[in-house]
């Protein structure tokens, strides 16, 4: 097993592009990403899953496919010997289903075998008799008090309602809307996978998976495994992306049974069309909205009702659900709401966390509603949200005050002053026109539009949830070596900790331990926080290596310690002459420091979704400017225009690339992907009928960063993962309505909800 | 797992490997990966729709997720791992890491294949062209803008050192 520690001495500091460490393996195939990892004597795993959205179990018959040479261990709900239910809020998804299969896809049993195409043989040939029931698939359905309970907990997972101001208020102004947002998978390409090393004793694992939160991890694999935490020992594999599928558990516990099972290590990796069963999606929504406003625009009261359908089981969807009723607001001032939220649970497959988290859907919602006002107001796009931007300072309708550097204005006007792509041209290679290379749209039936999106993120995690970071720094001969359990999901933490390093302590060599549980907690890998969480906790400690290094040269060399800076790479006294290199201060010393970062606390929200739950903010606005055949239905993204809060620029091309690539995200929610159901079951569980953005759908980006660095954030850095994904999909819709003259309640928007 | 097995010859990077006590049915990608040490090209969708197992078979960008190993013993097949040794990057990968056009890097090394591929037969390829060549290789991270960037740089570099 080789080692992921990584060595770079480029001298690039924080605010300079830094090259990825890990670049030059990925460009050479040498990565190890998890699905590449092997062991002497390995079995493969796979796991049996449920051809049917709602059933009771009735039996399971193993014996066939225990004679099928190559078989070593089959594994079912009786072999958990912990907890049988795993989650990441509330423990209610089995491990192995036991009495009732809820959604298409629930595991029924793992086996080992030597080779994965045994595997195969093996899950077909269990036999497994169902009861089948009829499914309920219907979030509405779900909240009415009528319908029977899928599952012990009941079918409202949770209700959240916010209310604030005057619950009567009529606007001279109303404008209304239903808005419905489909299924989005996060699609990542790196599938799932892991590799687990039973120990020799049969009472520990260690474990190398592809994560994005390797304690939380732990702690579920341990509670199943009935094992104590520290037994379960967790080392990142590779991570081919993530987008919030990888914050639930999916192959983890199984692994770690078929290890322990047959004492020999054991890789699972899922395939393509499995992932999609195996991982949370984005939570469908339905979200009436009716806003109250003055004749001038100003809003005065929303009203709103929104249904998150989480699936068979919890996974985050309550806070999913908190997210997008404090978001539905949208970046504007309000001071009176009627809001409700229900996020409920369906046989449908279970949804959780995707980049966004929640305020995805609140965000087409309430940028539908905005454009809406506008015209009934007889404003301009940009008008009626220049007229209602939020503020520093503007009270949220939790309650909560936005402490938060909010240059929403600013993110409007510079969005606003980008110039326009020029007329699609008359000698247009046919891959530049929508529809591409069939030729099949004329140019008479090709309309340009253009639309807007604005929208506001919170940034970590809510609700009293101390979702703190740790990070170890020694300094020795020279050379920093960081240690943290941060998940490197591409994101580029494994760039920015380096910067941190060189910055705080002037080194230039800075070597990066491998991440896993030899360490506290960094906390999940998603909610836009690595940046601001581990950042601040490698800062944390660099600044107290720092600060030993500063005495241990005041003291050799008779100098106050306060006076010393560092300057470059020297240490350099402030007032006087003295100059030493950093190489030269800490030669034949060893310091070593860890550093928690806690960001400040937050509140519960109460029952009229009152409190200050956010720790803080960071937004964005996007112009989109489309091309669509009005005749075929079909649309093709020519510009993405934006401006993004980012509080400062800590590396950017990095910073660039998460732009770029949220809004290729965003674009895909638009107009392409989504998870078709029918009757709970996928009906386009793969990437031939899943549609991705490809590089012929990739719009030009204009990104302006707006740096106007965040106080309360360690590096002055706001979370900038999430916001490029949230308002380019209203944007884009937006540009369609723009064209059309459709409403469009309805993303992704489909080719016959423009034609028909 | 000896049933239906064969011994056969794959040529890969210019050296003949033999495969053996396999089961027919596996495919290029897989024999790549598993049995001869070369997880360098990447498997995400079994379909032949994104690009990440790229290859060259006789001179072609083929998805080896596609190509079943036992029908190519008289191929010359190259990967991602034959491109470059140690520090020595191609003008592609290395504009790869410095254009930024690596972030999870699942996708790359099919990409970079790719690249190779396009540029080997077309130098100087057109912004459309670069789109069309890389249109099967499916990039989630990036939204491909790093990726254009750096197909240029690798282009300028390529072009200013054979001037």
């Amino acid at each position: 097993m080789s080692s992921t520690t990584q060595t770079t001495t480029r001298r690039d500091v924080l605010g300079a592009s830094a090259l990825r460490p890990d670049g030059a393996a990925k460009v050479q195939g040498r990565f190890e990403f998890s699905s590449d990892l092997h062991a002497e004597n390995m079995l493969w795993g796979a796991t049996l899953r449920s051809p049917h959205p709602y059933a009771r179990l009735v039996s399971i018959d193993l014996s066939a496919a225990y004679k099928i040479v190559g078989v070593v261990a089959i594994i079912t709900a009786e072999d958990v010997p912990g907890k049988k239910t795993y989650g990441l809020i509330s423990s209610d998804q089995p491990v192995f289903a036991q009495d009732f299969v809820r959604y298409v896809g629930e595991p029924i049993a793992a086996v080992a075998a030597d080779h994965p195409e045994t595997c195969r043989r093996a899950l077909a040939a269990i036999k497994v008799e169902y009861e089948v029931l009829s499914p309920l698939t219907d979030a509405e359905l779900a909240i009415q008090p009528a319908t029977p309970p899928i599952h012990p907990d009941g079918n409202v997972i949770r209700r959240q309602q916010i209310i604030t101001g005057d619950q009567d208020l009529q606007g001279e102004i109303i404008v209304e809307g239903t808005y419905e947002i489909g299924m989005q998978d996060q699609a990542f390409l790196g599938l799932e996978a892991a590799l687990a090393l039973p120990d020799s004793d049969g009472k520990g694992i260690e474990m190398h998976v592809a994560t994005q939160w390797l304690h939380e991890d732990q702690k579920q694999i341990a509670a199943c495994l009935d094992l104590p935490a520290e037994r379960i020992r967790l080392t990142l594999g590779g991570v081919g992306g993530a987008f919030g599928a990888r914050e639930d558990i999916s192959l983890q516990v199984h692994c770690a049974l078929l290890a322990l099972r047959t004492s020999r290590p054991i890789k699972m990796q899922y395939s393509r069309e499995e992932s999609f069963y195996g991982h949370v999606h984005r939570h469908p929504a339905k979200i009436f909205i009716r806003h109250h406003a003055k004749r001038n625009g100003e809003i005065q009261r929303i009203e709103a009702k929104m249904v998150f359908d989480g699936g068979a089981y919890a996974s985050t969807s309550s806070a999913v659900l908190i997210n997008g009723v404090t978001h539905i607001q949208g970046p504007y001032r309000c001071p009176n709401a009627t809001v409700v939220g229900y996020a409920v649970r369906t046989n449908n497959p279970p949804c959780g966390a995707m980049r966004g988290f929640g305020v995805v859907q609140a965000c087409y919602a309430h940028e539908s509603q905005m454009d809406k006002l506008a015209a009934a107001c007889g404003l301009s796009p940009v008008e009626i949200r220049l007229r209602n931007a939020m503020v520093t300072g503007d009270k949220l309708i939790t309650g909560q005050v936005i402490e938060s550097v909010a240059p929403v204005a600013r993110c409007i006007r510079e969005t606003d002053a980008i110039a326009l792509p020029a007329p699609l041209a008359k000698t247009a290679h046919p891959l530049e026109i929508v529809g591409g290379s069939g030729l099949t749209s004329l140019p008479h039936n090709i309309v340009r539009g253009i639309g807007w999106g604005v929208s506001i993120k919170n940034l970590m995690y809510s609700e009293k949830f101390d979702d703190f970071a740790t990070a170890r720094c020694q300094l020795k001969d020279g050379v920093a070596t960081l240690k943290y359990a941060t998940v490197e999901v591409g994101q580029g933490f494994v760039v920015l900790a380096p910067q941190i390093a060189r910055s705080v302590l002037g080194v230039d060599e800075v070597v990066l331990d491998t991440v896993d549980t030899g360490i506290g907690s960094a906390g999940s890998t998603s909610a836009s926080r690595q940046t601001w969480m581990s950042g601040g906790a490698v800062d944390g400690a660099c600044r107290l290596v720092r600060q030993r290094l500063f005495e241990h040269v005041g003291k050799k060399y008779n100098i106050d310690p306060l006076r010393l800076v560092i300057e470059d790479t020297d240490v350099v006294d402030m007032i006087g002459d003295f100059r030493i290199s950093v190489i030269e201060a800490s030669t034949g010393v060893l310091i070593d420091e860890t550093f928690e970062h806690h960001h400040r606390p937050t509140e519960e929200l109460d029952e009229n979704g009152q409190g200050n739950c956010h720790v803080a903010f960071a937004f964005v606005a996007h112009r989109a400017v489309v091309d669509v055949d009005v005749e075929l239905g079909l649309v093709k993204v020519i510009q993405i225009a934006t401006a993004q809060d980012v509080g400062r620029v800590l590396n950017p091309i990095a910073a660039l690339g998460q732009i770029e690539g949220g809004i290729a995200q965003g674009l895909g929610l638009a107009v392409m992907e989504e998870i078709v159901l029918d009757k709970g079951k996928m009906r386009n569980p793969s990437f031939t009928d899943y549609l991705l953005p490809t590089a012929l759908d990739a719009p030009s980006v204009v990104a302006v960063m707006i740096e106007e660095p965040e106080p309360q954030a360690p590096l002055g850095a706001k979370g900038i993962g999430e916001p490029p994904c949230i308002s380019v999909t209203p944007a884009i819709a937006a540009a369609i309505r723009n064209a059309t003259g459709r409403e469009l309640p309805r993303v992704p928007v489909r080719p016959q909800d423009i034609c028909f | 797992m000896n049933s239906n097995s064969e011994i056969y010859s794959l040529t890969v990077n210019g050296k003949t490997h033999e495969v053996r006590d396999s089961w027919v049915g596996e495919s290029l990608l897989y024999v790549l990966r598993e049995r001869l040490d070369l997880p360098g090209t990447k498997g995400a969708c079994e379909q032949g729709e994104c690009g990440s197992c790229t290859v060259i078979m006789d001179g072609q960008a083929v998805c080896s997720c596609l190509v079943m190993a036992a029908t190519a013993i008289d191929s010359e097949i190259r990967t991602v791992e034959s491109l470059s040794v140690g520090d020595s990057l191609t003008e592609v990968q290395d504009a790869f890491v410095t254009e930024g056009g690596v972030q999870c890097g699942f996708c790359t090394p099919g990409l970079v294949v790719a690249i190779e591929h396009l540029l080997s037969q077309n130098p100087d390829p057109s912004e459309i062209e670069i789109k069309e060549a890389i249109s099967g290789n499916i990039c989630r991270c990036t939204g491909y803008g790093r990726i254009f960037e750096a197909v240029d740089k690798a282009v300028s570099v390529r072009k200013a050192k054979s001037s």
